[in-house]
């Protein structure tokens, strides 16, 4: 009879994060305030430095890009009931997967290589996600545990390869030797210039379309295939799913593969849209920031995207106002970034009980207790 | 003491009101309950009967309403206020601590001081003073995880009376008792009704509210909608008040024409996470066209042989036929087993048959979302989810008709008529229905039952679970009994078994692990 109230979704998914970034916004002025910088000041510094300018613009949007795919990849192991902390070596080896392509590949017309080097970035993030998936399902190891372990495995093993194997004969800096010019991806300025359009040089380059391809694509996997159903159902009610036919270890293993898969996007955009090279500590935390994105975007496509452009207006413009403002400096925006994370994850039920109250009080149409 | 002139009033409800959110849980309940009676409430899941024991005993407060103790206006904010009134409650489940004595935990929360050693003397005095004047012994040193269902509920009794309880709220007390333990239980209530305890009873089985109340009350969608003295009224007036239409109490069903053996299970040993045999070597047979119902306390292994017979556990021995074949131990898994004919209604709709947060369209197509009809290949169309659960609820009448709504918000009735469309209309060979009707109205009851027959009568093997022996009485073709992971008894009952007490009494024996050996 007390059945728990439940938002419409579109308050789930809108009102309530917005409600949380306002929230972190108030007290995120609050501080800044404190160290003597206005906060209406700091605010415009930080729009106009992110969404300002067509650079800026870029520059926000390269950053979204990551976000994305981290995102997704954290979301997608939400679904299934996981906590894939391991982001960050997941994207590490995907950069090692590309970069093998890419440098032993050079022979191959772009339109090939650069397929077949996501591919591998995929293959080789999928593994990195299946092995702590395999330990969980077969071997019931904690998730958190191993993947936090294979990031620092990820990690080593990167800086031996990249000191031992893989550097450019003659250089003095762990990292591989240019890749082949078709094996870049197009950048956003040489596409728009095709059309006539003049931008300024950024990083953003086409894997932000990939991004946006994936989020899409994730949403159809998990909302309308049977796979989807068995994913979304074990992370729901992993009784109901044995109940159901469905083998959670098998489930678990293949969410695992692909939120690799997905995390490794940030290879894509890194090594082969931006930096044409593996070097070491590419992914710089985008794989633990992804964790805050998946839970600001309430584990769903369309509200990873939203959070990832939030997070890349906060990476951006923070950049911007640390630039700007002596005062404030580039840890004041990791604070901020903090208290996002706190309000829209930590704090999530914050004011939903409050705005279940307002809804309820409101003329019902057909959600709610019966 | 003669009762000439009205007894006074215990306890006293005038015009209680209770909303949550949309939900009008009690509407204007007025209740008077006399000093020294016995007073039972029913009602249907849902009827609001909870709601108004929780108000009186300071769970929630009301939106309006008085509440009168001993005809003085009280307010009831907590638990404690109620006890402070002389109002003690024994709940379904027992609150009570496994680990700790019978002394430790009525002595819980009313230790009398920092040191324990003068509140614990004391108590076990007024233990020992209950033991003798209401027949309420109880070795106070046992540990309570030791004792016996019955025993453990007597020692909730006693928690409510060592508070200084006048007035006892029982509610379901007889859903884990055995038949004896039941009758034990009201001998008990008998002997604190003459020493003046008011005692009220809530209960939706009909039977016992004839045997123990002196009065009686219906509440339906909220309200009170009848009240009256047990012996002027009859449980066909009772059950109608309840629905606000007449039921059958029993289900209506012709002979049963049993066809070739379509399930058997052959000395099946299921066990636990620490190796104790939950199932020991229990092996009969189901024939189709007839329903067998297996009988039992709770927690005798019914649920794991069950869940064992649906491929969910694993067998350490024996093995299971489906229609005279063996199914390989490579196919003992829910999938497999599904594929071969079997449907199995899960004793727990919400920990194991449907997904609470999906939509019911979804949950509809648990454990048959790989059915070809639901979408080309790798696709599940929610369009086709949709309107095959549409069509299904026309046929099952699940209210309210929105394939789209969330699994969580139907009630409990509803929620297992979803689980019962999808797995009856896969068309089955064999039936495994775990308490088909626990938490479901009157009603829906009623549609159950009938379908369960009808599934029997077109020559489908049909096994019920239920701890409700009138449910197994009324449905079953053969009835089995499960004690303590055992098979204790394979009888047929006599035709209106359940008014035939030498019958009830035989099969209350074999539920207590009397087995015809040792009888």
């Amino acid at each position: 009879m007390s059945a728990p109230i439940s938002l419409p979704r579109w308050a789930d998914l809108i009102l309530v994060p917005l409600l949380s970034v306002a929230t972190a916004f108030l007290v995120g002025g609050l501080v800044v305030a404190a160290i003597g910088v206005s906060p209406w000041e700091a605010t415009k510094t930080l729009i106009t430095g992110s969404l300002g300018s067509g650079e800026a613009l870029g520059f926000t949007l390269y950053y979204t890009t990551d976000f994305i795919f981290t995102g997704l990849a954290v979301a997608l192991a939400f679904q299934a009931g996981l906590f894939n902390i391991g982001g960050e070596g997941q994207a590490t080896l995907g950069g090692l997967g590309a970069a093998l392509v890419c440098l032993y590949g050079g022979g191959l017309p772009g339109w090939l290589l650069i397929p077949l080097a996501i591919l591998a970035a995929a293959l080789f993030g999928a593994l990195w996600g299946l092995v702590p998936g395999y330990l969980q399902a077969r071997r019931g190891s904690h998730i958190v545990i191993t993947t936090i372990m294979f990031n620092w495995l990820a990690s080593t093993l990167m800086g031996y390869l990249l000191v031992n194997t893989l550097r450019a004969p003659k250089s003095m800096e762990p990292e591989t030797a240019r890749f082949p010019d078709q094996a870049a991806i197009p950048s956003a300025k040489s596409i728009l210039g095709v059309f006539g359009i003049d931008t300024a040089a950024t990083p953003l380059n086409l894997s932000f379309v990939l991004a946006l391809g994936c989020a899409l694509a994730l949403w159809i996997f998990v909302w309308r295939t049977r796979k989807g159903y068995e994913i979304r159902t074990t992370g729901a009610n992993p009784t109901a799913a044995i109940y159901g036919g469905i083998a959670p270890a098998a489930i678990v293993m293949l969410t695992m593969a692909l939120s690799g898969a997905l995390a490794s996007g940030v290879a894509v955009n890194e090594i082969m849209g931006v930096q044409n090279r593996l070097l070491l500590e590419f992914t710089a935390g985008y794989g633990f920031v992804g964790i805050a994105v998946a839970l600001m975007g309430r584990a769903h496509p369309l509200g990873v995207v939203l959070a990832s452009l939030l997070f890349g207006i906060l990476y951006q413009g923070g950049a911007e106002l640390a630039f700007d403002q002596p005062k404030i400096s580039r840890d004041m925006i990791v604070a901020i970034q903090g208290f996002v994370v706190l309000f829209a994850g930590a704090l999530d039920g914050l004011y939903r009980p409050h705005l279940a109250r307002v809804f309820t009080a409101l003329p019902r149409t057909r959600s709610g207790p019966i | 003491m003669t009762t000439a002139v009205p007894a006074p009033a215990a306890i006293e409800l005038i015009g209680i009101d209770k909303s949550f959110g949309a939900v009008h849980a009690n509407k204007a309940v007025t209740l008077r309950v006399a000093a020294g009676s016995i007073h039972g409430i029913v009602g249907e899941n849902g009827a609001g009967k909870s709601t108004l024991m929780s108000i009186l005993y300071g769970f929630y407060e009301a939106d309006r309403g008085e509440i009168q103790v001993g005809g003085a206006p009280v307010r009831i904010a907590s638990s404690r206020d109620a006890i402070r009134h002389g109002i003690g409650m024994v709940h379904q489940h027992f609150m009570l601590v496994d680990t700790l004595s019978v002394l430790d935990n009525v002595m819980l929360g009313a230790e009398g001081g920092a040191l324990v050693a003068r509140g614990a003397a004391a108590i076990r005095l007024k233990l020992a003073e209950f033991g003798r004047a209401y027949g309420l012994t109880v070795d106070p040193d046992a540990l309570v995880g030791t004792l016996g269902v019955g025993l453990q509920q007597r020692v909730e009794i006693l928690k409510a009376l060592v508070r200084g309880a006048t007035i006892l709220i029982l509610d379901e007390p007889t859903a884990v008792l055995t038949p004896a333990e039941a009758d034990q239980l009201f001998a008990m209530l008998d002997r604190l009704r003459r020493e003046n305890k008011t005692v009220i009873l809530i209960t939706h089985k009909l039977r016992e509210i004839m045997a123990v109340t002196d009065r009686v009350s219906v509440m339906r969608r909220g309200e009170m909608v009848l009240t009256t003295d047990t012996a002027a009224t009859s449980p066909a007036q009772l059950a109608d008040a309840m629905v606000g239409r007449r039921v059958l109490l029993t289900v209506a069903k012709g002979a049963s024409t049993p066809g070739p053996v379509r399930l058997e299970a052959r000395n099946i040993t299921v066990l636990g996470h620490n190796g104790v045999p939950l199932v020991s070597d229990v092996s009969f047979t189901v024939r189709g066209g007839e329903i067998a119902g297996l009988a039992g306390v709770a927690g005798n292994g019914q649920s794991e042989l069950l869940e064992a017979l649906a491929g969910i556990r694993p067998l350490a021995s024996g093995e299971i036929l489906i229609d005279g074949c063996p199914v390989p131990s490579a196919a003992h898994n829910p999938k497999a087993i599904r594929a071969l004919g079997l449907a199995h209604v899960p004793e727990d709709r919400h920990r194991m048959g449907l997904v609470m947060p999906f939509e019911a369209a979804e949950s509809a197509v648990l454990g048959i979302h790989g059915d070809p009809a639901f979408g080309a290949g790798p696709w599940l169309s929610r369009r086709r989810i949709v309107a095959d659960l549409a069509r299904k609820m026309a046929g099952y009448d699940i209210r309210p008709a929105d394939p789209r709504l969330k699994t969580a918000n139907f009630s409990g009735g509803n929620q297992q008529k979803i689980v019962l469309a999808r797995e009856m209309e896969r068309d089955p060979g064999i039936v495994l229905a775990g308490q088909p009707t626990r938490g479901v109205d009157i009603g829906a009851i009623e549609f159950i039952h009938k379908r369960l027959v009808a599934l029997r009568d077109a020559g489908k093997a049909v096994l019920v679970v239920s701890v409700e022996l009138d449910e197994i009485m009324a449905l079953s073709d053969v009835i089995l009994v499960m004690c303590g992971g055992r098979l204790t008894g394979r009888r047929t009952p006599p035709p209106d078994a359940a008014s035939d007490d030498t019958f009830v009494g035989e099969l209350g024996l074999l539920m207590a692990g009397v087995t015809e050996q040792a009888a």
